[in-house]
């Protein structure tokens, strides 16, 4: 399907697809942040299905022939019951299904939902609010019965899932959003044959070492005597800002961003995942900061770790649904 | 996704267009006929919710401005603004001039790439090709075939500097990190300065550009000024946008001001007040709450001075404000409501929808204008007070910026550590949510008639309610297909498909 | 407010059998804690069998990864023990632990996994009573909380193929 406007023997251009689940339309800008570059890709490419850019439906993924779709990107975590069917519908008719971005990774940020339940979310949302007027309870339904027929919304899921909790997953693309420049590599990469287009859950478009080994920093090796929180004190600048106790999840993060955020004054959240093979990012850096503090004694220890506000949220804030715990009971 | 044989009652057809597309977020549209083929009723669904207010809480309030952005991949900056100034609030700091100018400075450019971003991908397609244009190429690649590819190049470049500044501020491209309680977590170098005025001067010139290139391609076509004047397009509705205290249009602070369809003030406050003036409701075929303005009350989907639904869209801004900030902006100002209600002061609000592109075009100008004269203010490189620490005890803040779709509102409550205890947002898409099912419903009454065919130009017209509302991103990719498939399926009550009405592309 | 009819209950797994016995793995580092146990076996010192004894030459080598598999992999306890600070062999090993296990405590709390579930200890080599007190102690508290079934649980809301244990061999 490429366009043709001289009638000339069609060249086989790539088919690709590009969805968003439980996600922020970040990972959508990032494919174009590839800016010129999308100029090469649309020689290469023609888009086959993304909703929030293009106009095809549900129903023409559904009459595409399994395996049409040579690269399919799918973004945002599976927070519904609409998510997950269009997974299942993507994988059957793309060669190869790629988790682009921290959500369909790992989770990403919807998952932290995943420390609190359903009830307390709905909560939240439709009771216990300052500006709800909402006396007689109502909450959104499945379906609704109207005076016309029904009416339908998916169902709200028990936790975030990623997209291999539901379908066999070729390749991740961890990030929040994924840098451009890496995800532009990968796509040439996939395009060009060099890696194969079916694999299982392989990351691409980022390096395998932590943010530490792009970080430009110094590194000093010493303990940290305090925790500091971004608002309240000044950072020296050009020193690690976990040395300094700032809480930096450097150690426990994937590289392949530039280390961007600690170049502008601001720790490392962990957006791209664990490194290497880990595979829970927050027991990483538990394992991590605990061993850098200026403790001789558990009491002192312990005064350390009360400054941290909120582990589970810092050191998980992209990667609950990949702990190995995953939601809270 | 609807089930294939979701109930529908005897005597009544259902038309879904699931899911819609070119629109940031998820939504669908049911449409039920009688048995004469008109329009019965008209429902727009927002399919998902992901809970950002329940699970911030217990997260450090100086988190937030991080967590929040993640709400909209388009517009993080909106989000990271407004919760940094919910976090000034909670902490009580008063900002020193240079941090407040780096974060108005920084939101004005990224205000004019987001309109940027709508404005050609989205909303130009539909004036610059025509609404029933032939869909395939009603969209940018035909904007561009029509309009050349050197303004197509212009608008990635808008685009791609917009981005490099919010990476100069912030670190990254998407979710730039740099504004903090208190301010900002860097100053910007002098070498930084002179770059972004670079982009500041350009995008000025690049307003400038797309304001005449709408006269040129909309304004000056009569067809189409007549599609927006006399079109089902209009909703007689309070308009609310944020105004400085000379009550002229301001997207980083200032008081929100709403008028009466009339255009007469009907309430004005402060952040912190929000509570006072506005409420939501929940319905149970939508995931996305319903606000409305609680000094009127609630009356249904229904618009006009009795009813307490309100729209924050550009054209809500400029209804709400007396003016623009800056010159150039000001004279479009002036054009715009001239042409529109024959009044140049802007007394008299505009509320055709469809002209909201008109609006969002004059305040790109605004935010550029505004952008340039902050970046050459002298302070604005200042080495120490690009922040100042947060030292008090934290409680309670509400942080509002405008949107570029609607004025968003951020509101935390913390204990004395600063970890949130409770977080209210209400979005600027959602101050919309009815308005939206309204011009939809409209839309379709109006253009599906008893008797008639669902033509396929219908469905596009249709869409083209929902479209002006949302800035979201069309994209500025040149990869677009060109043509807007949409499946209409008429079915028997018991489900069984009669008709199918399908304009898509072949599945060669 | 009842459950969200939207969607499925928090908690949809059977209540425990009569014949369930609480399953609790224990990490002990080698050079004190489990010389203790043994010492508690040779003296005949009676406790509970329902702790797996897991041997790691340090405390030090525990890391909270362990754990929270241990949980995620259907354990109902989880019991760390080394060395107490000061003697530990490697002369710094326990000083990690004594650092990563009261941050794991509060992640594990913010998972909704009860305290009584998870107890760290330092145990000498001469410490058998002290040991076997804290078996029957640990049990007995797991015991009357019943069954965690954290797989049960994941499975029951609707995590695929259940845990990643890619790094551990799996």
């Amino acid at each position: 399907m490429s366009t043709n406007p001289n009638n000339a023997a069609p060249v086989a251009k790539l088919k690709i697809a590009k969805y968003w689940a439980a996600s922020c339309g970040g990972c959508d800008i990032s494919l174009l942040e590839i800016g010129p570059n999308l100029l090469e890709l649309i020689k290469i490419a023609d888009v086959v299905f993304w909703p929030c850019a293009a106009d095809f439906k549900y129903e023409d993924v559904r009459n595409y022939p399994d395996g049409y779709i040579d690269l399919c990107f799918y973004n945002g975590g599976i927070r519904n019951s609409e998510q997950e069917e269009v997974a299942r519908l993507l994988r059957r008719k793309s060669k190869s299904l790629i988790a682009y971005g921290q959500c369909a990774v790992d989770g990403g940020i919807p998952a932290l939902a995943n420390l609190k339940t359903v009830k307390g979310i709905f909560n939240a949302s439709y009771h216990d609010n300052p500006s709800i007027d909402n006396p007689a309870g109502v909450e959104p339904q499945p379906v609704t019965p109207s005076e016309y027929g029904d009416l339908e919304i998916p169902r709200f899921y028990p936790q975030v899932l990623r997209l291999k909790d539901v379908v066999p997953v070729d390749y991740e693309i961890p990030g929040c959003p994924p840098q451009s420049d890496r995800v532009w590599e990968a796509i040439l990469a996939l395009a060009g044959g060099q890696v194969p287009l079916q694999n299982r859950n392989v990351k691409v478009a980022c390096y395998d070492k932590a943010v530490c080994d792009e970080c430009k920093l110094e590194k000093r090796n010493v303990r940290i005597k305090e925790f500091k929180r971004v608002h309240t004190s000044i950072p020296e600048p050009g020193w690690c800002l976990l040395e300094q106790g700032y809480l930096c999840v450097g150690p426990a993060t994937r590289s392949g961003c530039g280390a961007l955020c600690p170049a502008a004054g601001m720790p490392c959240e962990g957006c791209y995942g664990p490194a290497g093979d880990v595979v829970d990012q927050g027991t990483a850096m538990v394992s991590a900061i605990a061993s850098m503090l200026d403790a001789r004694t558990e009491e002192q220890a312990q005064e350390l770790i009360d400054q941290i506000a909120d582990p589970t949220g810092t050191f998980y804030r992209f990667t609950l649904a990949s702990s190995h715990l995953k939601a809270r009971k | 996704m609807t089930t294939p044989h979701v109930h529908t009652k005897e005597g009544y057809r259902r038309i879904s267009i699931d899911p819609i597309t070119r629109l940031e977020g998820h939504g669908k549209i049911d449409i039920f006929l009688d048995a004469e083929g008109a329009v019965a009723d008209c429902y727009f669904q927002v399919p998902e919710l992901r809970g950002f207010e329940k699970f911030c809480e217990g997260r450090p309030v100086e988190d937030l401005p991080r967590i929040t952005p993640r709400i909209c991949g388009v517009c993080p900056e909106a989000h990271h603004m407004a919760s940094a100034k919910a976090c000034d609030a909670v902490y009580g700091v008063e900002l020193p001039p240079t941090a407040r100018m780096l974060r108005e400075l920084q939101y004005n450019i990224f205000f004019v790439t987001d309109h940027t971003t709508h404005f050609y991908a989205l909303g130009a397609p539909d004036f610059v090709m025509g609404p029933d244009s032939d869909p395939a190429t009603r969209n940018i690649i035909g904007v561009i075939g029509k309009v050349g590819v050197e303004i197509g190049g212009q608008v990635i470049q808008c685009r791609a500097w917009g981005h490099e500044a919010a990476a100069i501020f912030g670190g990254k491209r998407v979710n730039p990190v740099n504004a903090i309680p208190g301010g900002m977590s860097k100053p910007i170098s002098q070498a930084e300065r002179e770059r972004l005025e670079e982009i500041a001067r350009w995008m000025v010139d690049f307003g400038k550009f797309t304001l005449k290139l709408f006269h040129d391609l909309v304004l000056a076509n009569p067809a189409y000024l007549d599609l927006i004047v006399n079109g089902p397009y209009i909703h007689r509705t309070y308009s609310m946008g944020l105004v400085d205290e000379n009550n002229k249009v301001n997207f980083y602070e200032g008081q929100v001001r709403v008028v009466d369809p009339d255009g007469v003030e009907f309430c004005r406050y402060a952040p912190h007040e929000y509570m006072d003036h506005i409420a939501e409701r929940v319905e149970p075929w939508s995931y996305l709450k319903f606000p409305y303005l609680k000094g009127v009350g609630w009356k249904g989907l229904v618009d006009g001075k009795e009813s307490g639904v309100y729209r924050a869209t550009p054209q809500s801004r400029l209804n709400a404000a007396d003016g623009m900030s800056t010159p150039v902006a000001q004279e479009a100002y002036e054009e715009y409501f001239e042409t529109l209600t024959g009044d140049r002061s802007g007394r008299t609000p505009v509320h055709h929808t469809l002209a909201i592109h008109w609006a969002r075009v004059v305040e790109m100008v605004n935010a550029a204008e505004r952008a340039l004269e902050l970046i050459r203010n002298p302070e604005i490189t200042h080495p120490e007070n690009y922040r100042t620490l947060c030292l008090g005890t934290p409680r309670e803040g509400v942080g509002i910026v405008e949107a570029p779709r609607g004025t968003l509102t951020h509101h935390y409550v913390t204990d004395d550590n600063g970890i949130v205890k409770k977080v209210n947002l209400i979005v600027g898409t959602t101050n919309n949510n009815a308005a939206i099912c309204m011009s939809v419903k409209k839309a379709a009454q109006s253009l599906i008639r008893r008797g008639g065919e669902v033509k396929e130009g219908i469905l596009n017209m249709i869409e083209m309610a929902f479209r002006a509302y949302d800035p979201c991103y069309g994209c500025a990719t040149h990869s677009l297909p060109g043509q807007m498939p949409l499946i209409v399926r008429i079915r028997r009550p018991d489900g069984e498909v009669i008709r199918e009405i399908r304009r898509d592309r072949p599945t060669a | 407010m009842s459950e969200p009819a939207n969607t499925a209950p928090a908690d949809p797994r059977p209540a425990a059998g009569p014949n369930w016995q609480p399953r609790i793995i224990g990490f002990l580092c080698y050079w004190c804690s489990y010389t203790g146990a043994d010492m508690a076996g040779t003296a005949r010192m009676k406790y509970p069998p329902n702790v797996d004894i897991i041997r790691v030459m340090c405390s030090g080598r525990i890391d909270p990864e362990l754990v929270t598999t241990a949980f995620a992999r259907g354990a109902d306890g989880v019991l760390v023990c080394g060395c107490h600070i000061g003697d530990c062999h490697y002369i710094t090993g326990n000083h990690k632990t004594m650092a990563r296990m009261p941050l794991l405590k509060r992640i594990l709390l913010d998972m909704g996994i009860e305290p009584e579930r998870f107890r760290h200890e330092w145990v000498s080599a001469a410490e058998g009573e002290k040991f076997s007190k804290l078996v029957a102690e640990l049990t007995e508290q797991v015991r009357r909380l019943g069954p965690l079934d954290w797989p049960g649980l994941m499975r029951a809301r609707g995590v695929g193929h259940g845990m990643d244990l890619k790094a551990w061999g799996e």
